[in-house]
């Protein structure tokens, strides 16, 4: 938890900033925006067209007391008068349901978009490659996902509604005015250059203050989310002090980056309402002026309209100039989330891609190149195999390339070349969703749903009964503590698995991948969490379990590693060595030295320790 | 109501600004009243009765009193912000306080993404009515009060007329804001669920792409994707209907002004300028009521966020400071467990029991099966969870009657999940020592067994770790925790052996890390080597929540147990490995 709170991994996207200019935007991220409006545009014009009604049944106004004074109550026609009244109440209640109309179906049509784009975003989140979520926070996406799609919609609910409605509503009081008085209405129109100078000159202090404080909450809520997620740590260490100075200087950021918007916010408005009073002011010396002379017959009714006119004038006027903003903001977003709609699916299904049938089981890399960076090959030149009902254990220092090695199995990744084929088929050529199905895969990361204990073993397997969750969970020793808990397998679980212990959560994980009733078993590391005496059920259970299932398995554990039928040694990125567990003990090679060499490290971390003692001393 | 009174004394130190502010208010819509009656004295003395004179100096006023309004309305609302900013600010910072403070049971059940969106959008939602909300909602106030006032004064018979519409309006915006509360709550709550949906999804992408079940989350997030629609919507209709008709109502009232005000006019009751006048107050009307819905649902999600928000800091911490709690000193590192039980919330039985006496610098093993309790035992002694009975002695000390920062100072902690901070490795080694010198965190890291690895970085000890530790392998996270808890110094360590994902070499590294943390010290560690075993004073091994056997390695070797059993399955095939291996040399 320090200074910098950037929440990005490493090589992060290029739109984390909000200072996007508009010049800078693709025009894709236009078209693509309007794919998405497309669709409603008979509804769109539908809400333009009340629109239209509302903009005129609301002007008539000004215009019905104009001639009610000038025709009817100067001349006291008291039937002409009722007349006026009934006409103004029949536009009234026009303008009501107009108005009702437009604005449900302007925001029908926003929230349905934001519908369709989360939706869309969502299923192509799930197409996505891991290559994505290397990189990609979690946090970012979610942000992308709630905040633009919001950003979105304001675009379409109060920036298209702003343009049609105000620019309508502008065109029908100009033409009133002309129509009724040019002189005094030219007169009139002064003021708007002085209102354009003022919308400008605050427009960009807006924009400035605005961006700073919307940086501002990103600190401050990448710091709460942090310190959310951290708050074991925290505890632990009893730093709750320090962080609590750390989160009130943020806090203190975001105060001052408000009072800065709000500051030019409020100075905003009451200038557009000093500019309007200036109409006023015009109107009323020039109609004056004009009555004096008597020429150009300006009547009192008039001046009366006018000053109604004028005060609705500027709200368009400032309303349009708000548009921008909107407008900017919401383009900015549309290039998030296009951003994210557009990374392409690195492993997507070939168009003739078959489902695959039962696997039986016989796996071979051949001749694998793979790399996560392009140029960069983290396997070389991979060749495996495996008999149905095999099980391969994959030994080797950090980073050697056995988690890629099974990823390419579960085709996570496709290879840069060389074939991974089972039974045969190249995976390539076979729906992932076919091949994945069969799969029964724990991992080194635990990650329960929220949902009961019975959801999440059957989580691979909806279709399976009461009695499969429990024999999955039996195989594997975790039924014991299930059926222990009040709840049984209905006890609630989530993400962070609440009250399970990191061990019986990989348990949970286990008797999941053995529900899927998978035809391959992929073990990333997965026994590491669990306790010596746990281990040892599970691997008395593992030991029937695997038979008639071929299985890969990142192992470090001995026991694991000595019952395999096959051992490979993985090391920068190829094969170093291969065989049984006393084949390679035998040859005295590698994989012996391997475990020679911990002698060697102990004895590294030995003197490492005496030169730390010396340094403290 | 009572959020109210809750939330009030937030402002009880801006009260002199507060108050400046509601003046200022008070003046402008004063202010605002006047410029309806300089157009009507215009109208009638000098449009209509032809005093000339008065046409330029009358028309300058308009604008004058613009001018000053326009001054007034800006100091109200900086003014305001002044002290509801500051509110905002304490707000958060209590909330952030109450969140460092709850319990290890608090966050057991929840849900991140739920929180975050209570200290975001919740604290946003009080932000604005705590600002904007007040100055609008009173500045609409006060005009409504001014504008009728100004209205009675002129013509009262028109007055009364043109505003039996206002009832009608009241009994609206009462209605509409009875709707919308219940429509804000719904978004609210469904915002939280559908955030959760997604972020679960993704969070757990790889659990859903290896189980080929991105259908069914599919299905997940629209089934909640649509009932977000669906609230929406249903407030979209709700706010546009009763805006739209709140309007209409303020129309009539127009239209009154016109039918009645122009009989009273040809009567000779009232002038033309009186009549034009009140158009001009109906149409200053018609703002506070457009806005009237606006800011009931500003104050209505106020309401509900802030409901929301005092909920949680009234949430109780399980472990909460007793109010005369006294500060530890350094502690010898004794530490005993007097018939101790334990318990979650579900009630059922964790720990049974638990006598321990464990003398300073001893090494304490901990064995058991997964569920065993062995996790709850070590959580115990930094207090992160308080017994359901009996009592965890330090130093002979209950450690329910000291701070819970000074006892927390004297334990360093290597937990199961290692959670690396967005920031510097620096400053993630020396987080529980802020003021750490650059040797001490090179020494501490040096023991750790992560020093040549970090050096070997282009940033050392600068490099920024993502979230999470996002670049980091498990065992080198592993190792940044165990230099993290090296340079505590604490007199007990408490250490979970369990190592996540890592190879050979590096487990040793670890290895070699953890002893070096464990020397002279008292030492709890969940144990799952044989060299921890043997090197332990005390083995404890747990059953369901008891204590099955307590002793040492060769003592409990002899007895017919437990112990024997994880020995006989796991422990002894690792040692005889470690023969096979020195005859292979």
């Amino acid at each position: 938890m320090g200074m910098p709170f950037n929440s990005g991994g490493p090589g992060g996207l290029r739109l984390d900033e909000y200072e996007v200019k508009l010049s800078d935007v693709d025009k894709a991220v236009y078209r693509r925006m309007w794919g998405f409006i497309r669709p409603y545009t008979g509804k769109l014009l539908i809400g333009v067209l009340l629109m239209a009604v509302t903009a005129i049944s609301g002007l008539v106004g000004p215009y019905m007391v104009q001639v009610a004074i000038d025709s009817f109550i100067k001349t006291r026609d008291t039937a002409g008068l009722n007349w006026i009244a009934l006409a103004f109440l029949v536009t009234a209640f026009l303008n009501w349901w107009s108005s009702y109309g437009q604005d449900y179906v302007v925001s029908w049509v926003g929230q349905t978009i934001i519908y369709d784009l989360r939706d869309q975003m969502f299923r192509h989140l799930q197409k996505l490659s891991f290559k994505f979520y290397d990189q990609m926070a979690t946090g970012r996406i979610m942000s992308r996902l709630m905040s633009d799609v919001d950003a979105i919609n304001q675009l379409v609910s109060s920036g298209v509604v702003s343009i049609f409605a105000n620019s309508m509503v502008l065109v029908a009081i100009i033409a009133t005015m002309l129509k009724m008085n040019w002189r005094l209405a030219l007169v009139a129109f002064l003021t708007i250059p002085v209102l354009l100078l003022v919308i400008r000159y605050f427009r960009d202090r807006m924009r400035e203050t605005f961006m700073t404080m919307r940086r501002r909450y990103a600190d401050l809520n990448a710091n709460l989310a942090e310190s959310i997620s951290g708050v074991r740590v925290t505890q632990s260490f009893t730093r709750e002090n320090q962080n609590q100075g750390q989160f009130n200087q943020v806090n203190e950021q975001t105060r001052q980056a408000n009072m800065d918007a709000i500051s030019v916010l409020a100075m905003f408005f009451p200038s557009i309402e000093v500019v309007a009073a200036l109409g006023i002011t015009l109107v009323l010396w020039y109609g004056g002026v004009l009555i004096r002379g008597g020429a150009a017959g300006v009547t009192v009714g008039q001046v009366a309209a006018f000053i109604l006119y004028l005060r609705r004038f500027f709200d368009p006027i400032r309303d349009l100039s708000q548009v921008y903003n909107v407008f900017q903001a919401a383009v900015v977003s549309a290039e998030r989330v296009s951003e994210v709609l557009d990374q392409e699916p690195e492993v997507v299904d070939a168009p003739d891609a078959q489902a695959m049938a039962r696997a039986v089981g016989q796996v071979r890399f051949e001749h694998i190149d793979f790399g996560y960076v392009p140029g960069q090959l983290v396997l070389k030149d991979v060749n495996i195999a495996a008999q149905p009902g095999q099980t391969i254990a994959l030994v080797g220092p950090t980073g050697a390339g056995k988690t890629s090695i099974i990823s390419l199995l579960a085709r996570f990744y496709d290879p840069e070349a060389g074939r991974v084929l089972i039974d045969g088929h190249d995976l390539r050529n076979v729906t992932q969703y076919s091949w994945r199905s069969q799969l029964g895969v724990v991992m080194q990361d635990t990650f329960l749903f929220t949902g009961t204990v019975r959801d999440n073993i059957r989580y691979g397997r909806p279709a399976a009964i009461d009695a499969d969750v429990v024999a999955a969970a039996t195989a594997v020793g975790a039924h014991e503590f299930i059926a222990r808990m009040p709840k049984g397998y209905d006890t609630e679980v989530n993400e962070r698995g609440s009250k399970l212990s990191v061990g019986q959560r990989q348990l949970i994980a286990f008797a999941r991948a053995l529900c899927a009733d998978p035809a391959l078993l992929i073990l990333d590391e997965a026994t590491s969490n669990i306790d010596t005496y746990t281990e040892v059920l599970i691997q008395n259970a593992l030991k029937h379990l695997l038979t008639g299932r071929t299985s890969f398995v990142i192992a470090h554990r001995l026991s694991t590693i000595r019952n395999a039928d096959r051992i490979y040694l993985i090391d920068d990125g190829g094969i170093v060595e291969e065989g049984t567990h006393d084949e390679l003990l035998n040859l005295g090679g590698r994989y012996a030295d391997l475990y020679l060499g911990q002698f060697k490290a102990l004895a590294e971390a030995e003197a490492n320790v005496a030169a730390a003692d010396s340094l403290k001393a | 109501m009572r959020i109210l009174k809750r939330f009030l004394p937030y402002y009880r130190s801006g009260w002199v600004l507060v108050l400046v502010s509601f003046a200022q208010i008070a003046l402008a819509a004063a202010l605002g009243v006047a410029q309806p009656q300089v157009i009507r004295w215009m109208v009638d003395r000098v449009l209509t009765a032809g005093q000339w004179h008065w046409l330029l100096p009358g028309a300058a006023l308009v604008v004058g009193l613009a001018l000053i309004q326009g001054v007034i309305r800006f100091g109200q609302r900086y003014t305001m912000e002044l002290v509801s900013q500051k509110v905002i600010y304490d707000v958060r910072s209590q909330l952030y306080q109450k969140l460092q403070s709850l319990s290890f049971g608090f966050y057991d059940k929840a849900q991140t993404g739920e929180l975050m969106s209570r200290v975001t959008a919740d604290v946003e939602a009080a932000r604005q009515a705590a600002g904007m909300g007040i100055v609008n909602g009173s500045m609409h106030f006060g005009t409504v009060v001014f504008t009728v006032g100004a209205m009675l004064y002129m013509d009262w018979r028109l007055a009364a007329v043109s505003l039996v519409f206002l009832p009608f309006l009241m009994n609206a915006a009462i209605r509409f804001s009875g709707h919308a509360r219940s429509a804000w709550g719904d978004i609210q709550a469904q915002t939280a669920k559908l955030s959760a949906a997604i972020q679960e999804s993704i969070s757990g992408i790889r659990v859903v792409r290896a189980f080929a079940r991105e259908e069914t989350e599919i299905q997940k997030f629209q089934k909640e994707n649509n009932v977000f629609q669906t609230y929406n919507l249903k407030a979209v209709r709700l706010t546009s209907f009763w805006s739209n008709y709140m309007n209409f109502l303020a129309a009539l009232g127009a239209i009154i002004v016109l039918w009645y005000g122009g009989r009273r006019v040809m009567s000779g009751g009232i002038s033309i300028g009186t009549l034009i006048a009140f158009n001009a107050y109906l149409a200053n009307l018609l703002n506070p009521v457009r806005m009237l819905g606006n800011i009931v649902g500003m104050f209505t999600r106020a309401g509900a966020g802030l409901q929301r928000i005092f909920e949680l800091m009234d949430t109780r911490s399980d472990v909460a400071e007793k109010p005369g709690a006294k500060a530890l000193g350094r502690l010898t590192g004794q530490v005993a467990l007097r018939d101790v039980c334990f318990s979650y919330d579900t009630g059922e039985t964790v720990l049974d029991h638990i006598e321990l006496d464990v003398q300073p610098g001893q090494r304490v093993a901990v064995l058991g099966m997964t569920g065993s309790g062995k996790s709850s035992l070590i959580h115990l002694i930094p207090r992160f969870y308080d017994p359901t009975s009996g009592e965890v002695l330090v130093d002979g000390v209950d450690v329910r009657d000291v701070t819970l920062e000074s006892l927390r100072h004297n334990i360093a902690m290597v937990l199961q999940e290692t959670f690396l901070f967005s920031t510097t490795l620096k400053e993630n080694i020396a987080y529980g020592k802020p003021g750490a010198t650059m040797d001490e965190i090179v020494a501490a890291a040096k023991a750790a067994q992560i020093h040549e690895f970090i050096a070997s970085l282009p940033d050392q000890y600068e490099t920024v770790v993502g979230e999470r530790g996002v670049g980091l392998s498990g065992g080198q996270k592993q190792r940044v925790a165990i230099a993290r808890a090296l340079l505590m110094n604490s007199p007990i360590i408490i250490l979970d052996e369990s190592t996540s994902a890592v190879d050979v070499q590096t487990e040793h590294l670890i290895q070699a890390a953890m002893d070096r943390v464990m020397q002279n010290r008292t030492a709890f560690v969940i144990a799952s080597r044989l060299s921890t075993v043997m090197n332990a004073d005390t083995v404890v091994v747990l059953d369901h929540g008891r204590i099955a056997a307590v002793g040492t390695h060769d003592q409990l070797i002899q007895l017919e147990g437990l112990y024997r059993t994880i020995y006989e399955l796991q422990l002894k095939p690792a040692e005889e490995f470690r023969a096979a291996r020195g005859v292979a040399v």
